[in-house]
């Protein structure tokens, strides 16, 4: 058997397989420009760019907008904090409960989403908290968490332990050894954890949908026009601006652990 | 000697304070917002809903867990179970050529691509996926004009006549509702398959060659097995996800309802919180069976 090289059919099935991955995406570009704007009419009966003006005046589409940055922002310098201390203390030690740390850190995304969604919801009115904005971020925090965590405590394992003695023994102390030490080596992996927990809170809307009360995060607005269409043209143009402003995070992020053992997207 | 110092000092000589300041913050949050709140939840089940007033009654009962066998309830959990296991298995075929090429043949700049080009679906928002179904099974949309346009609607006319898969039009359908939630799944399955392939030493690929193995046989002896632990990752993912969706089959789908949507429902519009609840266990039920299995087979080291 030849191994240098694959057989067409591989070849075939390999390709067809990425297509089928990529064509639905770029068929939405497609959709943004059509004049059709009361049916999902293939192929299009013309091209206009009238829709994005039509959006850029669309009020409740920037609101979700901003609700949406603001949450994601928030969610994700929460769990940047808490995936950090999490992943030290997993990757530097071993101790009594660890696995079942990794385990809790995990859950949030293991289980389904409605599951985390309907118990948060159940506990805001158990505990008579209404909703808001912080409700939101409560939700995402928890199961950003997880990105962060998988990204550094991969980081950690492979930077030694011995820079770390090193610097005690040069005198720094634990505040010092951090700032100096251990941050600069962890930083680009905290930094695509980041981005990633910052990706999957502004795309979250399982969740979201039992946590937000009036509230509308852009996720929502979107599956509002999923259910209900109204506006099909502004939909198009929503739809076509996330998939763009979504695939930059996740290109940096790509970046920033390129020729490192971490697979950025393991967490999801 | 500064405070700060003095307290570095101190937590030097007590490495297990340094530990616990470092967990006391995801372990509070963790487990009072989210353990609290899956627990508070839980808890629920075991109540059970007064049917005349429509208020919970606060004492304990399984006829909450009772009200899951029966048929309409029934019907849910298997109608999930079912689409959990199409979707998984479709997924597994759909990936395995797509990982063994981008394990085995990519190099260099192409293998960037591959990578990126799992990475951006896997990422990219998943209602816009959903969306993007919406309008290329709609009756006008791009697949029934391509059936047109090569005469092949009389194909799907009459695939969609078959009684459970087919339907009205495609959108309608639990076809359609399989292939959204075998494309909103599919890189899932692909990353830890790719993982597990990476992983298979090319010499023993060659060594299988050696010994007078076809291109099949290899397939077949050696790097399939290799590739189980990774096929079994993927499947916890698409295999849960599927499970606790409501989205997809509100939007593109029949009537007839998975367990995500019956959750749902009974929380929302029907404010049976306690079977809501119990509802919820199904999965959880289900994925610990499914994770227990899973860890036997080596799963969780191709994660």
């Amino acid at each position: 058997m030849r191994s240098d090289r694959a057989s067409l059919g591989l070849k075939i099935a390999a390709v067809a397989g990425l297509l089928f991955l990529h064509l639905p995406i770029l068929l939405i570009f497609v959709y943004a420009f059509t004049t059709e704007d009361t049916s999902y009419q293939w192929p299009p009966p013309g091209l206009t760019l009238q829709w994005f003006g039509v959006t850029w005046n669309r009020p409740d589409v920037w609101e979700a907008l901003s609700l949406s940055l603001r949450v994601a922002a928030i969610s994700t310098a929460i769990a940047l904090v808490l995936g950090t201390l999490c992943a030290a203390a997993v990757a530097r030690s071993r101790f009594f409960g660890r696995e079942t740390i990794s385990l809790l850190v995990i859950l949030p995304i293991a289980l389904p989403g409605v599951i985390t969604g309907i118990s948060l919801r159940s506990a805001f009115n158990l505990a008579e908290i209404p909703f808001s904005f912080w409700t939101i971020v409560a939700g995402h925090a928890t199961f950003c968490v997880v990105v962060v965590y998988n990204n550094a405590v991969a980081r950690f394992r492979r930077t030694s332990g011995s820079l770390i003695e090193a610097s005690m023994d040069l005198g720094a102390n634990y505040f010092q050894t951090f700032r100096l030490v251990i941050l600069p080596n962890i930083a680009t992996a905290l930094l695509a954890g980041g981005m990633l927990a910052f990706a999957l809170s502004f795309d979250e809307v399982i969740v979201t949908t039992f946590t937000s009360g009036q509230q509308q995060t852009l996720p929502i607005w979107m599956l509002e026009e999923l259910v209900r269409p109204r506006q099909r043209p502004v939909t198009n143009v929503v739809a076509m601006v996330v998939v763009l402003v979504t695939a930059v995070p996740i290109l940096i992020a790509y970046y920033l652990t390129r020729g490192t053992d971490t697979v950025a997207g393991q967490g999801k | 000697m500064g405070p700060v110092a003095q307290v570095s000092d101190a937590l030097w000589r007590r490495p297990r304070v340094l530990l616990l300041l470092l967990l006391l913050p995801p372990l509070l949050w963790l487990g009072i917002v989210y353990l609290g709140s899956l627990f508070a939840l839980l808890a629920q089940s075991f109540f059970s809903i007064d049917e005349f007033s429509g208020l919970i009654n606060y004492e304990f009962t399984l006829r909450t867990y009772g009200e899951l066998f029966r048929a309409a309830n029934l019907d849910i959990i298997l109608r999930t179970l079912a689409m959990a296991t199409s979707v998984t298995i479709a997924a597994a075929i759909v990936a395995f050529p797509i990982a063994y090429y981008a394990a085995r043949y990519a190099r260099g700049r192409w293998k960037a691509l591959f990578y990126l080009g799992i990475m951006l679906p896997l990422w990219s928002s998943y209602l816009v996926k959903v969306y993007a179904w919406k309008l290329i099974l709609a009756r006008e949309g791009i697949l029934n004009w391509l059936f047109e346009t090569l005469h092949l609607d009389w194909l799907l006319a009459a695939y969609l006549s078959i009684p459970v898969l087919g339907g009205n039009s495609l959108s309608v359908s639990w076809t359609g509702t399989f292939l959204v939630f075998l494309y909103v799944w599919l890189p899932f399955m692909i990353l830890p398959i790719q993982a597990a392939l990476e992983r298979i030493p090319p010499s023993l690929l060659e060594a299988a060659g050696d010994l007078g193995a076809d291109r099949g046989q290899t397939l077949r002896y050696v790097i399939l097995p290799l590739a189980l632990p990774g096929i079994v990752a993927g499947s916890i993912f698409t295999f849960s996800l599927t499970l606790g969706d409501y989205i997809v089959p509100q939007i593109i789908g029949t009537s007839a309802r998975m367990i995500g949507q019956a959750v749902y429902q009974f929380q929302g519009t029907a404010g049976n919180i306690p079977l809501a609840a119990a509802f919820a266990v199904v999965p959880i039920v289900i994925m610990g069976i499914y994770l227990t299995v899973a860890r036997r087979m080596g799963a969780f080291n191709a994660l």
